[in-house]
C-alpha cells in the first residue's frame, strides 16, 4: 500500500537536507536590479562580503563574477558600498524589467 | 534477583536513573521532586554514572536543555513537579512534536494558588494534551518499574515520544516502602543501547531542527503525531511482557481488581487505588460485588480496552485527584467518553478528592461505594460531580 | 588553532555556511552578520537559534538555509537549548561514543530573545560555563512581530508599542546595556561588533573560538523595516552607529576592556538618527530636548568606556 502524504513527513519535522533553501528562488522579489560594470570593478569584494543574500558569484580564483539573479532581492547594499574606480561605481541599480 | 530495599519513591527513581546511566540530565529543584535529582547528583559527583548533569536556572531551561541534548543524539532524563511542569508547558509540546524520547518522572503536586506543595494530579492533567506518554504509579515499586520501562517505550523506534512517569507527591515520593530492585546488568540489558535518530551532532550530515511549518503542512504533522500515539499501547504491552519475564511483575495499560464479576466499580489512579482495594475487600466480604480499575497509562488513553473492561457494570464512580473547574474531572471525561462508545451504558459519577494532599481516607471510599450500591439499585444518579472529603 | 587569514579574496573562495534562498527581507543586516560569523572560522559549528526573524526566515518547511547543524526550539531558550547540545557533546566524547572534532557551539538570538525573554536562560548558561558563544543580532525592537519596543530599543525611537504620540514621543527610556551586563558575568570574552567592520567582527569571532568557556558577542544589525530607512543602507547605518559612538566596537577579555576601533573623528549622533524614520519626530522643534538627551547619553557611555579601556591599558603597562 502506498504511503499517505502525512506518513512520508520527516519524523519530528527535521530538515535533512542542508542548504535546501537554494531550491527557493528569491529573485522574484526584486523591483530594483543591480548592474555590474566590470570595467569599473577593482575586485575589492565588498559587494560579496556585504550581500545579505549570498548573490554575488565568485570564480574559482576568488574573483567577483556576475550577480546571481535567481536569489538577488535587489536591496542595493552592493551598489551603495561599491567604491568603484575613480569615482565611477561598478554597481548601479536599475528599475527591474526595463 | 536484585536487592530488596526500603526506600522512598524518589530514591527508587534515582536508583533507576543510576542503573540506566543517561548521557545528559538537566535539572532544577522543586518540591517534592527535588530529592530525586539531588540523590542522582550524588551518583554523578561520586562517579557512579557517566551523565553530564546540567543544573539549569529554571524548569523552562531544564526542558530546553533536554530538548537540545536529546536532539544532539543521546539518552536524556529530568524530573519535576507542579509549578515546574507548568513552567515547562511550552517546551513539553516542543519535545513531543520534535519526537524526542525524554524521560521525566513527574512527582504529582497541586498547582498554585493558593501555594501548596502536596500531592494531587493537577500538574499531570494539565499536561495531558502535550503529546507525552503518561504512566501513573501506585507506589514506589511501580514508580521504579515504570521508570525503567519508560525508557524502552519512549525510545522504541516505531514511536520516539517523550514519557512522564507519575507518582503522588509525598505519599509515594517520600514514603519509605519495600521495593525490589533489579540487578544493574539486567536493567542495562533490558533498556539496551540508545539508538540516535537524526542526531544533530552528526557533523557530516547537517540537519535543521525546528522549522516553521505553516498552514500547508502543520495539520499533516499533527495527523502523524496522532498516528504515533495509536502505536503506543501495543509497545507498552510488549515492553511490559518483557519486563514480566525479567521480574515476574505484571504490568498492562491498566490494572483491574476484582472487576470481572463486579456490578459496581471505582476508577482511580495512583496511590488512592491501594486504599480503595482494601475497602473493596471489606465490601466483598459483605457480599457486595465491587471492583476497581486503575489506569496506568493515561496518555495515550486506552479507550476501547477500558470500555470493554467496564461495560458489564451497573454503576461506576470515577475519582479524580484534579479538577477541571467548570467541567468534569479529567479522568471522568475520559471514562465517560470511553463507555459512551459501548452499547451498555453504566451510570457514572465523578468524585473530586484529595486535592493539595488532602488525605483519602477509608470512610471516603465507603461513602462512594454506598452511593454506587444505591445507584445500581435505583438506576438514578442524583449528583454527577461532587467533592468528597471536604471539611463542612 | 584554525584561525584563517582574513583576506577577502581568500575568504570568497570558501563555501558559505548559510545559503541563499532564505527569506529575510531585502537588505536585512542579520544574514550579513551570520555569514561573517560563520565565515570567520573553519571549525565545525552547531548553532541554535531563538524564535525570531532569522529563525523563521531561514528554516521553513523543507527549506533550510543552514549548512551546519542547527536547532530552534523556542523564543527564550536559545542559550539553554545549545547548552543541552554542548552537554551531550561533552558526554558522548567523554564516554568514547563520539569522536572529538573540536566542535564549536553558537547560539543566535535577536535583541528580544536576548535582552528580554531569553535573558534568564542566557545568564544561566553563561554562569554554568558551557563552551559556547552567544551572538545577539541587535536590531533594537521586536521586528518579527512588527516593530514592538524591546529593552534594546534606543531612547526616543518610534515603535508600534511606543509610537511617537501627541503626549508620549516614542520610547522614553535608554536601552539596556546588555554587553556590559554580560561582562558582569565574569565570562572570559565579551565583545561588541558591527557588520560594517567585517574584519573586526571576524577577528573577534576567531579570538572567541580559541577561548574555552562562555562568550558573548553583541552585533548591531540594521532593520530597514523597523528603522524606517532604505533597503540599501544596512552597512552605511551600522558604520554610522560606530562613527557616532552609538555602537562602540570593543571587547572585554578576562575583565580587560579594549576599544578595538576608535573613530578617527566622533560624529554627532544626529548623523545616525537622521536617516532613520523611527527618529523623525525627534527632529521637530518641540522635541529638540530629546536630541540633546540622546547625545548626552551616548557621550556619557562613550566616556565611561574610554575610562574603562584606559584602566585596562594601565593594567597592561604595570
Amino acid at each position: 500500500m502506498s504511503k499517505k502524504y502525512w506518513e512520508k513527513l520527516p519524523q519530528g519535522s527535521v530538515v535533512l537536507e542542508a542548504g535546501s533553501s537554494a531550491k527557493f528562488k528569491t529573485g522574484g522579489w526584486r523591483s530594483m536590479r543591480p548592474k555590474w560594470i566590470e570595467e569599473n570593478c577593482i575586485q575589492c569584494m565588498f559587494c560579496w562580503m556585504y550581500c545579505p543574500d549570498m548573490s554575488v558569484k565568485v570564480t574559482a580564483e576568488g574573483k567577483r563574477a556576475e550577480f546571481d539573479f535567481e536569489y538577488c532581492k535587489g536591496c542595493g547594499i552592493c551598489a551603495l558600498e561599491c567604491p568603484g574606480k575613480k569615482g565611477n561605481k561598478a554597481i548601479v541599480m536599475e528599475q527591474e524589467g526595463k | 534477583m536484585g536487592d530488596i530495599v526500603a526506600v522512598t519513591g524518589n530514591e527508587a527513581c534515582a536508583q533507576a536513573f543510576k542503573q540506566i546511566n543517561p548521557d545528559v540530565c538537566a535539572a532544577y529543584p522543586i518540591t517534592p521532586a527535588t530529592d530525586l535529582m539531588q540523590r542522582f547528583s550524588s551518583f554523578v559527583n561520586d562517579g557512579k554514572v557517566d551523565t553530564e548533569l546540567v543544573l539549569v536556572e529554571s524548569e523552562h531551561s531544564a526542558m530546553s536543555a533536554c530538548i537540545g541534548a536529546a536532539a544532539a543524539g543521546g539518552r536524556v532524563a529530568t524530573a519535576t513537579s507542579s509549578q515546574g511542569l507548568a513552567l515547562m508547558w511550552e517546551m513539553l509540546y516542543i519535545a513531543a512534536g520534535t519526537r524526542l524520547p525524554i524521560i521525566m518522572p513527574l512527582v504529582n503536586r497541586a498547582l498554585s494558588a493558593p501555594l501548596n506543595i502536596h500531592g494531587d494530579h493537577s500538574d499531570g492533567m494539565g499536561a495531558r494534551d502535550t503529546g507525552w506518554i503518561q504512566l501513573y504509579s501506585e507506589n514506589a515499586q511501580e514508580a521504579y518499574d515504570n521508570t525503567i520501562q519508560a525508557f524502552r517505550i519512549a525510545e522504541h523506534l516505531d514511536i520516539r515520544v517523550p514519557a512522564m512517569v507519575c507518582m503522588d507527591g509525598f505519599i509515594v515520593s517520600h514514603s519509605i516502602e519495600r521495593v525490589e530492585y533489579i540487578d544493574d546488568a539486567d536493567v542495562k540489558k533490558f533498556v539496551g543501547e540508545f539508538q540516535a535518530v537524526n542526531p544533530l551532532l552528526d557533523m557530516d550530515k547537517p540537519k535543521s531542527y525546528g522549522p516553521l511549518i505553516l498552514t500547508d503542512m502543520y495539520h499533516e504533522y499533527k495527523r502523524a503525531q496522532h498516528e504515533v500515539m495509536t502505536k503506543v499501547p501495543n509497545i507498552v504491552r510488549e515492553v511490559a511482557a518483557d519486563f514480566e519475564k525479567m521480574t515476574g511483575r505484571k504490568y498492562d495499560l491498566f490494572e483491574t481488581y476484582r472487576l470481572d464479576d463486579a456490578e459496581i466499580a471505582v476508577v482511580v489512579m495512583s496511590s488512592a487505588a491501594g486504599t480503595t482495594k482494601d475497602i473493596i475487600d471489606q465490601y466483598r466480604e459483605k457480599g457486595i460485588k465491587v471492583g476497581l480499575l486503575k489506569p496506568r497509562m493515561f496518555r495515550p488513553f486506552p479507550f476501547l480496552e477500558i470500555a470493554e473492561a467496564l461495560q458489564h457494570l451497573k454503576a461506576i464512580a470515577v475519582l479524580d485527584r484534579a479538577d477541571s473547574f467548570g467541567g468534569y474531572g479529567p479522568l471522568f471525561s475520559e471514562i465517560t467518553g470511553a463507555v459512551m462508545s459501548m452499547n451498555s451504558k453504566p451510570a457514572v459519577i465523578n468524585k473530586i478528592f484529595g486535592l493539595g494532599g488532602r488525605d483519602y481516607l477509608p470512610d471516603q471510599a465507603e461513602q462512594v461505594l454506598d452511593e454506587l450500591v444505591t445507584i445500581a439499585k435505583t438506576g438514578k444518579v442524583e449528583t454527577i460531580k461532587e467533592y468528597i472529603g471536604v471539611r463542612e | 588553532m584554525t584561525t584563517k587569514p582574513l583576506r577577502l579574496r581568500e575568504l570568497a573562495k570558501g563555501d558559505e555556511r548559510i545559503s541563499h534562498g532564505h527569506r529575510m527581507c531585502s537588505g536585512c543586516g542579520a544574514p550579513i552578520v551570520v555569514k561573517q560569523v560563520l565565515m570567520a572560522t573553519d571549525y565545525p559549528i552547531v548553532a541554535s537559534n531563538a524564535t525570531g526573524c532569522l529563525e523563521v526566515s531561514t528554516c521553513i518547511q523543507e527549506y533550510t538555509a543552514w549548512k551546519i547543524p542547527w536547532i530552534h526550539s523556542a523564543f527564550e531558550n536559545a542559550a539553554a537549548t545549545i547548552s543541552g547540545v554542548e552537554a551531550m557533546y561533552r558526554s558522548l566524547v567523554k564516554q568514547g561514543k563520539l569522536e572529538d572534532r573540536n566542535v564549536k557551539f553558537v547560539a543566535f538570538g535577536g535583541d528580544g530573545g536576548t535582552y528580554d525573554i531569553g535573558f534568564q536562560s542566557l545568564s544561566g548558561a553563561m554562569e554554568r560555563g558551557h563552551d559556547m558563544m552567544y551572538i545577539c543580532y541587535d536590531n533594537g525592537a521586536y521586528m518579527n512581530t512588527g516593530i514592538q519596543r524591546s529593552s534594546a530599543t534606543p531612547f526616543g525611537a518610534n515603535t508600534t508599542t511606543c509610537p511617537a504620540g501627541d503626549v508620549i514621543p516614542g520610547k522614553l527610556q535608554q536601552r539596556k546595556d546588555m554587553t556590559k551586563i554580560m561582562a558582569a558575568h565574569g565570562i572570559p570574552y565579551v565583545a561588541q561588533a558591527s557588520p560594517s567592520s567585517w574584519m573586526d567582527l571576524m577577528k573577534k569571532v576567531q579570538k572567541a573560538f580559541e577561548i574555552k568557556g562562555p562568550k558573548f558577542l553583541n552585533v548591531i544589525s540594521p532593520c530597514n523595516r523597523g528603522w524606517r530607512s532604505r533597503t540599501d543602507d544596512a552597512i552605511a547605518l551600522s558604520k554610522l552607529a560606530v562613527e557616532t559612538c552609538y555602537w562602540p566596537l570593543y571587547e572585554i577579555e578576562n575583565g580587560v576592556t579594549r576599544v578595538t576601533i576608535k573613530p578617527k573623528e566622533k560624529k554627532p549622533l544626529v548623523d545616525f538618527l537622521k536617516p532613520q524614520g523611527r527618529f523623525k519626530h525627534m527632529f521637530s522643534p518641540e522635541n529638540a530636548g530629546m536630541l540633546t538627551q540622546a547625545q548626552e547619553y551616548v557621550d556619557a557611555q562613550w566616556n565611561q568606556l574610554l575610562k574603562e579601556a584606559a584602566a585596562g591599558e594601565a593594567d597592561k603597562a604595570e
